[in-house]
């Protein structure tokens, strides 16, 4: 039968039609894809393999697109720094005599927290380690605020990772591939990090909206913040080291505090990238609480004899001496108690020590006296050696003092 | 005699061309530059693009352009995948179903069109902004979008000049 016969041979379908239902069936696809994406997770497979080729092409097409404004830049700059050295030079002199006093406030404060840990048997964190970077492709609209920079994990990146400019915070890595990864910018609508006032200490989630200033949220107690006020990371949760810094507070038009970003001081081209990993990240708790106590010495003379068997204190009193020991053995993370001080004074240091991650190798080099070991190794055999890990010591990673100077809202000293 | 207006119009030239154009575009305006201190604005290149694919004539390809052109748009700038091209296709559809009213108005009313189905795509960005991350975008900087964007139709427009007659089947 020739088509000429067939029925159905002359029907023809509008095109319309036919596009309309494409349109659906492509419409129902994309939302099904958009359904589909978890970009919330900190994990390399939900980032998806399809974005980070993505990235992985994009990112040297946006190095080589990039190279003509940046040197244009660095041209304009020096053409610029040759015309105002003048203006320059008195500005840096001014600086470096600020910066002078400041140097020995630092000295001086260095040398007192230095004191303060010897005492206090504190154990502070230690250096990150962190990469450099340069930023090739940036997004800047309402629904996304991402970078990508041009180092990965042949540099040891890990998502979770926090971003810094040279004046401040601007991120954390959400995707890392080989050669390139994707920073969230904190003004993301999805970004969200936990910071504190520097004044009172107090904490907030800085939220991100797609706006050039991120919100403070969940603010608590009476006046917690003004205008002017430092805006820290506060360390909590443990995806940031506590202490860098992120801006300082401004009221907004819509009525609510806001940020504005150190990082916006100067445009964000090089950025370091602190491969921090909290101890909560990288010890196995369950281990950690499980790990069985080597046999006592014999013939030790600070362990207790082994038929003697431990005694539960009763309220009030002092255990033996050698009871913190055989403890500290068990429990992975109990703190010291300053050696030589009365128990009434032996109370605020335990709240110190209480956020501070003192090994429990510690314990036996410091001779604690009886009345005041009751209370912290209660206290700490509370805390969970990973939460202890997760707040580091409190100012010490940012020896800024509050006398003000004309240069104070410069955070610089809050890097690590 | 030329026979150019009777020729079917071949997809690569009024889609495959604006989406190349598109992509670099965007790209070139996502590389981190300032000018005085001020970032460069981030308008929806692919949105004239769209608009004007569904005025000029309906097609099969027209959606899975808009689709590629939606899900570049995701990998470029770090949103969840298929958030821009459902942004888009909802424009897009928008327009396609009403392109009988669209059909000869003047270019200011097409300008008001083409506000409308910028609107209608950033509102639907709010709305999956809003549930994806449980937080409302800042009204200003989607403002600020909006006017970068909806600047752009003359492009919409050069686009459906060009390629509106180029079909005599579409006339």
């Amino acid at each position: 039968m020739s088509l000429r016969d067939n029925p159905l041979g002359e029907l023809k379908v509008p095109l319309t039609w036919t596009a309309g239902i494409v349109f659906i069936v492509v419409l129902i696809a994309a939302v099904a894809i958009l359904l589909s994406d978890r970009r919330e997770s900190f994990d390399t497979d939900a980032y998806g393999n399809p974005r980070t080729l993505s990235d992985k092409v994009m990112a040297p097409i946006g190095e080589v697109a990039s190279t003509p404004g940046r040197l244009t830049g660095e041209g304009v700059e020096g053409v610029r720094g040759y015309f105002f050295a003048v203006s320059e030079n008195r500005r840096l002199k001014a600086e470096l005599e600020n910066m002078r006093q400041w140097r020995d406030v630092a000295i001086a404060l260095r040398d007192t927290n230095e004191r303060y840990r010897t005492i206090l048997g504190l154990k502070t964190d230690p250096p990150i380690p962190m990469a450099t970077a340069r930023i090739v492709t940036d997004s800047r609209g309402p629904f996304a605020n991402s970078r990508l920079a041009n180092a990965g994990t042949e540099k040891g990146i890990k998502p979770g990772n926090p971003v810094m400019s040279e004046n401040g915070l601007v991120g954390r890595i959400v995707g890392v591939t080989d050669g390139v990864s994707r920073v969230l910018l904190l003004t993301d609508a999805a970004s969200r990090t936990p910071v504190m006032i520097d004044r009172t200490n107090a904490r907030a989630i800085l939220t991100g909206d797609g706006g050039p200033n991120p919100k403070l949220e969940y603010l608590r107690g009476q006046d917690p913040v003004k205008n002017g006020d430092r805006i820290l990371t506060s360390g909590d949760g443990g995806v940031f080291p506590r202490g860098l810094p992120v801006g300082v507070a401004v009221k907004g038009l819509d009525g609510r505090w806001r940020v504005v970003l150190a990082a916006d001081k100067a445009p964000i081209d090089f950025v370091r990238i602190l491969l921090f990993e909290d101890f909560t990240q990288v010890a196995d708790t369950k281990k950690l609480v499980h790990t069985i106590a080597p046999p006592p010495t014999p013939g030790a003379s600070t362990l207790p004899p082994p038929e003697v068997a431990p005694k539960p204190p009763a309220a009030g009193a002092a255990p033996p001496a050698a009871s913190p020991a055989a403890a500290s053995a068990n429990t992975p993370a109990p703190k010291t108690t300053p050696a030589a001080q009365p128990p009434a004074k032996a109370a605020a240091p335990t709240a110190k020590t209480g956020v501070s991650a003192t090994p429990a190798a510690k314990a036996p080099a410091t001779p604690a006296p009886k009345a005041a070991t009751a209370t912290p190794t209660a206290k700490t055999s509370s805390t969970p050696p990973a939460k202890a890990a997760a707040t580091p010591a409190p100012k010490t990673a940012t020896p800024q003092p509050k006398a003000p100077a004309p240069k104070a809202a410069q955070p610089a000293g809050g890097a690590p | 005699m030329s026979s150019g207006g009777a020729r079917p119009l071949a997809p690569w030239r009024w889609l495959g061309v604006p989406m190349l154009q598109v992509m670099a575009l965007s790209l070139l305006f996502a590389l981190p530059m300032r000018f005085w201190g001020l970032g460069l604005p981030e308008p929806v290149f692919a949105l004239p693009v769209a608009f004007a694919w569904a005025v000029i004539r309906p097609s099969m390809l027209g959606p899975l352009a808009v689709l590629t052109l939606g899900v570049f748009l995701d990998f470029l700038w770090g949103t969840p995948t298929g958030f821009w091209a459902v942004c888009l296709l909802l424009p897009y559809g928008l327009v396609l179903g009403g392109r009988s009213w669209l059909a000869g108005q003047s270019r200011v009313i097409m300008w008001l069109w083409y506000g409308a189905a910028t609107a209608l795509a950033l509102g639907a960005g709010y709305l999956f902004t809003m549930l994806d991350t449980q937080n409302a975008p800042n009204w200003i900087s989607v403002g600020w979008q909006f006017l970068a964007t909806i600047i752009l139709y003359p492009f919409a427009d050069r686009l459906i000049e060009r390629f509106e007659d180029a079909d005599v089947r579409f006339r």
